[in-house]
C-alpha cells in the first residue's frame, strides 16, 4: 500500500530524514517510536503533503502513485489520513459541517454524490456510540475551547467518520490520560481490517499495550535504524532509547 | 504564497460577477443632470401632491449649501453630479391587476436574480417589493398583507394611497441635512419601499424588497420607510444588485424605521451591488444612510447585513435608543476584495434609561482591497444604567489588503457600562492544511473558515437568506487567500 524507498528530507538545509525505507501493506500496523527530534513528524507530515519540507530524494508510492504529483486534499481523497499532533481550532465551524463537508469533497474525487444526510447521521450516531463520544460535541466548533484530550478524541472521531485506508497518527497518544487513551485504542482496533493500515507515532510503549502493532520501527537520527515485532517496543521500554544511542 | 494557491487566486478573481447581465427593457428616462426643474419633472411624473414637491425642494436646496464628507477611509475620484440620469423606469408602467400585465423581460430578469414575482412559485413566507431603476415593479402578496392591516407597496403608492402617514413620518428620523447624501436622496428619491404594521400585529410573512440598477449612467436613489406601531413584529430584507458596468454607478438611499411602544423590527440586508472587476474599474459607489428610532418603551430595532458588494461602501445603519428599555442591535459582516472599500459601521445613541445596544462586526479583507469599521456609541446624561458591549473583528486573507477600526464612544453618564473588544487575525497555513488533509480544496477551505468566522452575524438572518449569504461569503471570496 505505502511504499517509502530512500527517502531523504530537509528543513532550510537541514537534513531531517536521511535515508527511509518502509513498506506497509494493507491489513498492517505498524508503530514508530524514537526519541524527540529524530524525524517522526517530519515522516507523518510529508506522507500528507505539508509543503515546508524538501525532498532532497526518494519517493513514496501510494497505491503505486508517487505521492508528490498529488495535493494535500488528493492524497487525503486517496485515503490517506493525519491524526495530528497539535489539531488546530476551526472557530464558527461545527464538527458536523466540518466532516460533511470533507466526506462530501472527499466523494466528489471519486465520482459520488454527496452523503444522504439519514446515511450521514447514522454514521455519525455509529462513530459517536464506538468512541463514547459525548452527543453535544459534534455540534461544537472543530477543536475550540477543546482539552488536549478532547482535540486528539476528535482526531480519532474524524478518523472513524472519514475511514481512511492508510491512518498515521501523530503521537496521539502524548498527554492522554488512561481512559483517553484507551478510546485511541479503541478507536484503532475496531477501525482495524484487511484492507486498512495504520502507521503509529509514539514515544511510549504505553499505547502499545492496547494496539498490538505487527512491526515496529525505531527512528533515531532520520534513520529507521530497527525494524522488529512488537517485542522490539518491549526491549526499547527497558533498556531506554541510550540503548539505541549506544548501539548505533 | 505558494503557486499552486496564486493560480487559483488568479483563476477564480478572473471569475465574472454572476449578477451582471443587462436586461433591454424600453426605458422612460430623464435626460442627465440636476437642477430644480428635474425636480419638478421628477415630482409631476409621479404625480406627488404638494408637500412632496416642496419637501424635494428643499432638500434640494439644503443639498446646494452642503459639502460630500471626505473623512471616511475611503478613495474615490470625485463626483460629477450633473453627469447622471436621475429618473430611468420601465415604460410599461405597474398599474397592473396581475403578473400577465408586466413585461416579460422583467419577470425574466427578476428570475435570473432567483426572485420569482409569481405568488404561486415564490417561497412560502415572503412578500417582495421588486424594485428596478427608479420604480416598483411589483409587490407581491399584498392582499394577504392587507388581512392582517398591514401595508407594503412602494413608495410611490404609499404617496398616493397614505400621503397622511407619508407626511406623518418621512424624514422623522434622517432628517433632509443630516448629511450631502442624504439631502440629495431626499430631493430625487425616486422609489422604494414602505411599510405599515398596525398596532399588535405580528407580520406573518417575511418582507423583502429587491433593488436592481439596470440602466446605465443612472443613479439609484430609493427610500424606504418602516412604521412598526405598539406591539408590533416585522422582519424586512433587502437585497440588491446590479449589471457589471465599466463606469462607477451612484446608489444613494435612505432607510428609516420607526418602533412604537414594545415594537420589534428586523432589517437584514444582503448587499451584493456590481462590486467592479479584479483591476478596480466600474462598481457602484454605494452611499447610504440607515437609522432607526426606537421611540416607544420596551422597543427593538436590529440591524443584520452582509456586504459584499459595491466598490465603495460608505454606510452606518444606527439605533437612536429614545424609548426606555429600549434594544439596538447591529450585525454586520463585511467583505471587500480587490479594490474593494468599505467604511461601515453604525451609531448607537442611547437615550432612555436602561437602554441596550450590541454590536457585533466582522470585517474580511482580501485582495487589495479595504475595509474600516467605524461605530459610536453614545450615551447621554439621563440615559441611567445604559449598557453597550461591541466586538470587532477584522480577518485578513493575503498581505495587499487593510482592515481599520475607528471606535468612537462618547459617555455622558457614570452608571453606563460600555465594553469594546477588537480582534485581527488571519486564516493560518495550519487551518488550511488541517482541512486539506481532510480533503478539503483550499476554495472550501476558506469558505468554510469564513462563514464559521461569521456565523454569529449569520445566525440572525432569516433562513431562507442565511443559506443564500453563505454561498454569497465563498463566492466572494474564492481564490482571495495568499
Amino acid at each position: 500500500m505505502l511504499s517509502i524507498r530512500d527517502l531523504k528530507v530537509s528543513i532550510n538545509g537541514k537534513e531531517i530524514l536521511k535515508e527511509i525505507n518502509l513498506e506497509v501493506m494493507a491489513g498492517e500496523v505498524h508503530a514508530i517510536m524514537g526519541p524527540n527530534g529524530t524525524g517522526k513528524s517530519t515522516l507523518a507530515s510529508i506522507i500528507a503533503g505539508r509543503d515546508v519540507f524538501e525532498v532532497s530524494g526518494g519517493q513514496v508510492l501510494f497505491d503505486g502513485k508517487n505521492l508528490f504529483d498529488l495535493s494535500v486534499e488528493q492524497r487525503a481523497c486517496e485515503g490517506i489520513f493525519l491524526g495530528f499532533q497539535y489539531p488546530v481550532e476551526i472557530p464558527g465551524v461545527s464538527i458536523v459541517n466540518f466532516l460533511r463537508t470533507a466526506i462530501n469533497e472527499q466523494r466528489k474525487y471519486k465520482g459520488l454524490d454527496p452523503i444522504p444526510a439519514p446515511e450521514f447521521l447514522a454514521k455519525m450516531n455509529e462513530a459517536k456510540k464506538m468512541l463514547d463520544v459525548h452527543s453535544n460535541m459534534t455540534s461544537r466548533s472543530v477543536n475550540e475551547g477543546f482539552s488536549g484530550g478532547e482535540k486528539k478524541k476528535n482526531e480519532i472521531f474524524q478518523m472513524a467518520m472519514l475511514q481512511p485506508r492508510l491512518a498515521i497518527l501523530d503521537e496521539t497518544d502524548s498527554g492522554l490520560d488512561i481512559d483517553a487513551l484507551r478510546v485511541v485504542a479503541k478507536g484503532v482496533n475496531e477501525l482495524r481490517s484487511k484492507d486498512n493500515a495504520f502507521i503509529i507515532i509514539t514515544h511510549y510503549q504505553r499505547l502499545l499495550d492496547y494496539i498490538i502493532p505487527d512491526f515496529v520501527h525505531i527512528l533515531f537520527d532520520g534513520r529507521i535504524v530497527k525494524s522488529g515485532s512488537k517485542e522490539l517496543a518491549f526491549e526499547l521500554e527497558e533498556k531506554g532509547y541510550d540503548w539505541i544511542r549506544k548501539s548505533t | 504564497m505558494s503557486n499552486d494557491q496564486q493560480n487559483i487566486l488568479d483563476e477564480v478573481t478572473s471569475q465574472e460577477y454572476k449578477y451582471g447581465f443587462y436586461t433591454d427593457l424600453e426605458m422612460d428616462i430623464f435626460p442627465k443632470g440636476l437642477n430644480e426643474d428635474t425636480i419638478r419633472a421628477l415630482s409631476a411624473k409621479k404625480n406627488e401632491p404638494p408637500f412632496m414637491l416642496e419637501f424635494r425642494l428643499n432638500a434640494y436646496r439644503k443639498w446646494l449649501t452642503m459639502k460630500e464628507p471626505d473623512w471616511a477611509h475611503l478613495k474615490y475620484p470625485s463626483i460629477d453630479y450633473q453627469d447622471i440620469i436621475y429618473y430611468a423606469a420601465p415604460k410599461k408602467k405597474p398599474e397592473l391587476e396581475s403578473l400577465d400585465q408586466v413585461d416579460p423581460e422583467l419577470i425574466e430578469t427578476f428570475n435570473k436574480l432567483g426572485i420569482s414575482l409569481d405568488e404561486q412559485k415564490r417561497l412560502t413566507g415572503v412578500a417582495v417589493d421588486a424594485v428596478i431603476d427608479s420604480v416598483s415593479v411589483k409587490t407581491t402578496f399584498q392582499e394577504t398583507l392587507a388581512k392582517h392591516g398591514i401595508i407594503f407597496c412602494s413608495f410611490s403608492e404609499a404617496v398616493q394611497n397614505h400621503p397622511d402617514l407619508v407626511e406623518k413620518y418621512m424624514a422623522t428620523v434622517v432628517p433632509p441635512d443630516d448629511n450631502y447624501f442624504a439631502a440629495l436622496n431626499s430631493a430625487v428619491f425616486s422609489d422604494g419601499s414602505f411599510c405599515f404594521i398596525p398596532k399588535g400585529v405580528r407580520c406573518p410573512l417575511e418582507l423583502s424588497t429587491y433593488f436592481r440598477i439596470n440602466a446605465a449612467n443612472t443613479g439609484q436613489f430609493e427610500r424606504t420607510l418602516i412604521i412598526a406601531e405598539e406591539g408590533s413584529y416585522v422582519s424586512y430584507l433587502e437585497g440588491c444588485t446590479a449589471p457589471a458596468r465599466s463606469e462607477n454607478q451612484l446608489h444613494a438611499a435612505i432607510v428609516e424605521i420607526i418602533a412604537m411602544k414594545d415594537a420589534e423590527v428586523k432589517y437584514s440586508t444582503v448587499q451584493n451591488w456590481y462590486p467592479g472587476n479584479k483591476n478596480g474599474e466600474g462598481g457602484v459607489y454605494n452611499f447610504v444612510t440607515k437609522r432607526g428610532i426606537c421611540k416607544g418603551n420596551n422597543s427593538k430595532i436590529s440591524w443584520t447585513q452582509v456586504e459584499t458588494g459595491s466598490a465603495i461602501t460608505w454606510k452606518y445603519p444606527s439605533v437612536i435608543l429614545q424609548g426606555d428599555n429600549s434594544i439596538g442591535e447591529f450585525y454586520s459582516v463585511a467583505v471587500t476584495n480587490n479594490h474593494q472599500q468599505a467604511d461601515t459601521g453604525t451609531k448607537m445613541i442611547h437615550i432612555g434609561k436602561n437602554t441596550r445596544s450590541t454590536i457585533i462586526s466582522k470585517g474580511i479583507s482580501a485582495g487589495k482591497s479595504n475595509n474600516s469599521y467605524r461605530g459610536l456609541v453614545k450615551v447621554i446624561k439621563r440615559a441611567v444604567n445604559a449598557r453597550n458591549f461591541t466586538q470587532c473583528d477584522s480577518l485578513l486573507l493575503g498581505d495587499k489588503c487593510g482592515a481599520h477600526t475607528f471606535p468612537y464612544i462618547h459617555n455622558e453618564n457614570s452608571s453606563s457600562i460600555i465594553e469594546h473588544e477588537a480582534t485581527t487575525s488571519k486564516i493560518s497555513e495550519d487551518q488550511l492544511f488541517y482541512c486539506k488533509q481532510r480533503g478539503i480544496d483550499t476554495e472550501n477551505a476558506i469558505a468554510l473558515i469564513v462563514n464559521g468566522y461569521a456565523k454569529e452575524v449569520l445566525k440572525h438572518l432569516p433562513m431562507e437568506f442565511a443559506v443564500e449569504a453563505q454561498k454569497l461569503l465563498a463566492v466572494s471570496l474564492e481564490g482571495s487567500v495568499g
